[in-house]
């Protein structure tokens, strides 16, 4: 089975985002990015299947500008065998990614494609859903475990109020939850190795997407910052203030 | 205009966050449907037509629906979008709502809104991005908005004085792509995160889930729920369900403590919504003293039984 992952270029998690002062968006300027954090568990998970036997080939794929190749190095260096990048310099949003990685999707005919179950910049908890509903295949979002069997796969998914699992038809779509696994750290001869792995340019065009965004930003602003507070010396003093100046107990 | 809104499933009755999505949907003006699906709902659908400003309540009750799987969920709503003329979808932003919505949105060939907080006018929304350290104000020039909602940013509609007509919809089918095999719901006698007053939160300052107790045992004295920063949930003191933050529950109660938290700002993401933070670290620098209200320097393991102590004799 061929697994496709996609992975995205972020800012780094690490890394506490400024809004700029024009209100246009967020500084990314001069800002470390890296992959996003659930992408690498989606690539260390495909990399733990072909290590078990599970996967013939892992291919890994980033819409977006070409320092997303860095993105995808890092994604051959834990162990991916090749990759793809779909180079755009519009803003990437999730249906057109989506449609994008459909389109690469019926090309690579995979067993699985797993993502992450959200980007750390835009939040928005979607592309794996929507690449489902476009390809007419199963979803197995948030998960902490995958299993595959012949023909199907169980995924334990994180739900609110604790786990389910699923089973579903292959193939499939995944989305990565925290806990599915611990991603391994590219080694030093890795990311030599990954140097020489085939990494492939496409553009949207050809591939017969529009990635056009479809959601217009207006305005990206601070939130509201909440006052500073207090420290208070002892527990009887925290808890008179909650009766009497907070009001809260 | 009309909004259909998915109804958290349920097979217990009506559930908060469909009256928190209710109630952005009262923001868009307009007529609200709202549709309830699942497995022997009848009496939940009986109890959503009791709703303050819901116009239809539509039940699809059928054994493919009963887990409220996306593959099986998606389609009956698409459906009754392309029949109904809706022009906006709104699900709860919970783990139901993120799983169906874009699936949802993508068969219409729609964006879809995520975690929507504010409703500018019926194309334009705030949301939060980069884990809430910036607002986005977002416009969508799409025939149908498709969005969830953040239930800590809007009021929650009455529950009662409405008088909607029930009606039954068919056309839900297995999709033969997914099935359900089983689920393992954490039990608590405590109120649930999303919806507590009070919430009591410990991260690995705990050091072990056998320490849990210290925080169930104050939870108890103030009627609060409890819940956890990610490490604590990855070090397997608790199940994931208690986990708040970025990618985690959001919650925003009258009353948060956090105990033993350092404050990434990926979890201050999911808490700092909260009207009260008090904050219990040893640490007189970590960041969390920066957005708490009331900032205890102390060892937690004296600390806390001590509160619980103190709320004890104040009665
Ligand atoms: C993609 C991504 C998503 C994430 N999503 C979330 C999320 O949703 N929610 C979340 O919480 N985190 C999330 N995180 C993790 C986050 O970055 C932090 O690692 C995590 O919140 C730290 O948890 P903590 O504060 O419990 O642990 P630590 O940062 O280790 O802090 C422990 C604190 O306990 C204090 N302490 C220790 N012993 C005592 C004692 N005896 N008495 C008093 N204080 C004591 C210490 O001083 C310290 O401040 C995410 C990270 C990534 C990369
Ligand atoms: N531009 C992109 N390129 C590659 N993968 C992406 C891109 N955007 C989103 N994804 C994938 O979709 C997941 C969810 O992203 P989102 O729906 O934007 O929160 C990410 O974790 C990635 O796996």
């Amino acid at each position: 089975m061929k697994i496709l992952v996609a992975v995205k270029r972020v800012v780094d998690y690490n890394v506490k985002v400024r809004v700029k002062a024009d209100g246009t968006g967020v500084e990314t300027a001069n800002v470390k990015m890296s992959m996003n954090p659930f992408d690498e568990i989606a690539v260390e998970e495909a990399v733990r299947l072909k290590e078990a036997g599970r996967a013939t080939e892992i291919v890994v794929v980033s819409v977006g500008p070409a320092q997303a190749q860095e993105t995808l190095r890092t994604a051959l260096a834990m162990g991916a065998d090749r990759a793809i990048l779909v180079q755009t310099d519009v803003e990437t949003q999730p249906l057109g990614v989506a449609k994008a990685l459909k389109a690469l999707a019926e090309k690579e005919q995979p067993g699985l494609v797993i993502l992450g179950k959200q980007a750390i910049d835009d939040d928005a908890n979607q592309t794996g859903q929507m690449l489902a509903a476009l390809l007419g295949w199963a979803q197995g979002t948030f998960a902490s475990k995958v299993v595959p069997a012949e023909g199907t796969v169980a995924v334990t998914r994180e739900i609110d109020g604790g786990l389910e699992t699923v089973d579903l038809k292959l193939p499939a779509v995944v989305t990565t939850d925290l806990r599915l696994n611990e991603p391994r750290y590219a080694s030093l001869p890795n990311i030599m190795k990954a140097k020489k792995k085939p990494l492939e340019t496409v553009d949207a065009a050809g591939l017969g997407v529009d990635l056009t965004p479809r959601l217009k930003t207006l305005k990206v602003a601070e939130p509201p910052k909440r006052a500073g507070g207090v420290k208070v010396g002892s527990v009887q003093e925290l808890v008179a203030k909650l009766k009497t100046e907070a009001r809260v107990i | 205009m009309t909004t259909l809104v998915i109804a958290e499933p349920s097979t217990e009755g009506l559930k908060t966050p469909t009256l928190t999505t209710l109630g952005a949907a009262a923001k868009l003006g307009g007529d609200v449907h709202v549709l309830v699906i699942g497995q022997g709902i009848a009496s939940v659908a009986d109890a959503t037509a009791q709703v303050a400003g819901v116009a239809k309540v539509l039940t699809a009750d059928a054994a493919e629906l009963a887990h409220g799987l996306a593959e099986n969920v998606a389609p009956l709503v698409v459906n009754l979008v392309k029949s109904g003329g809706y022009s906006h979808v709104l699900a709860p932003s919970t783990t139901f709502g993120k799983n169906v919505a874009p699936r949802v949105a993508a068969l219409l060939d729609v964006a879809q809104i995520s975690d929507i907080t504010g409703v500018e006018s019926p194309d334009t929304f705030t949301r939060p991005i980069y884990a809430g350290n910036a607002i986005a104000t977002v416009q969508s020039s799409d025939p149908v908005k498709v969005a969830t909602v953040r239930g800590t940013a809007f009021e929650a509609v009455a529950a009662t004085g409405g008088s909607a007509a029930v009606e039954a919809v068919s056309g839900a089918a297995d999709a033969g792509l997914s099935t359900f095999v089983s689920q393992e719901v954490s039990k608590s006698e405590r109120p649930e995160l999303t919806s507590a007053r009070v919430i009591v939160s410990g991260g690995r300052g705990m050091q072990s889930g056998d320490n849990f107790p210290l925080l169930e045992a104050l939870a108890d004295k103030l009627g609060a729920a409890v819940g956890a920063s990610r490490a604590a949930v990855d070090a397997g003191f608790v199940p994931n369900d208690y986990q708040v933050g970025q990618t985690g529950k959001i919650v925003a109660p009258e009353l948060y403590i956090a105990v033993g938290i350092s404050g990434a700002i990926q979890h201050l993401a999911g808490m700092k919504d909260s009207k009260v933070i008090v904050a219990i670290n040893k640490d007189e620098e970590a960041p969390i003293f920066q957005i708490a209200d009331y900032g205890l320097v102390a060892d937690l393991f004296k600390a806390v039984p001590e509160l619980t102590a103190e709320l004890g004799k104040a009665g």
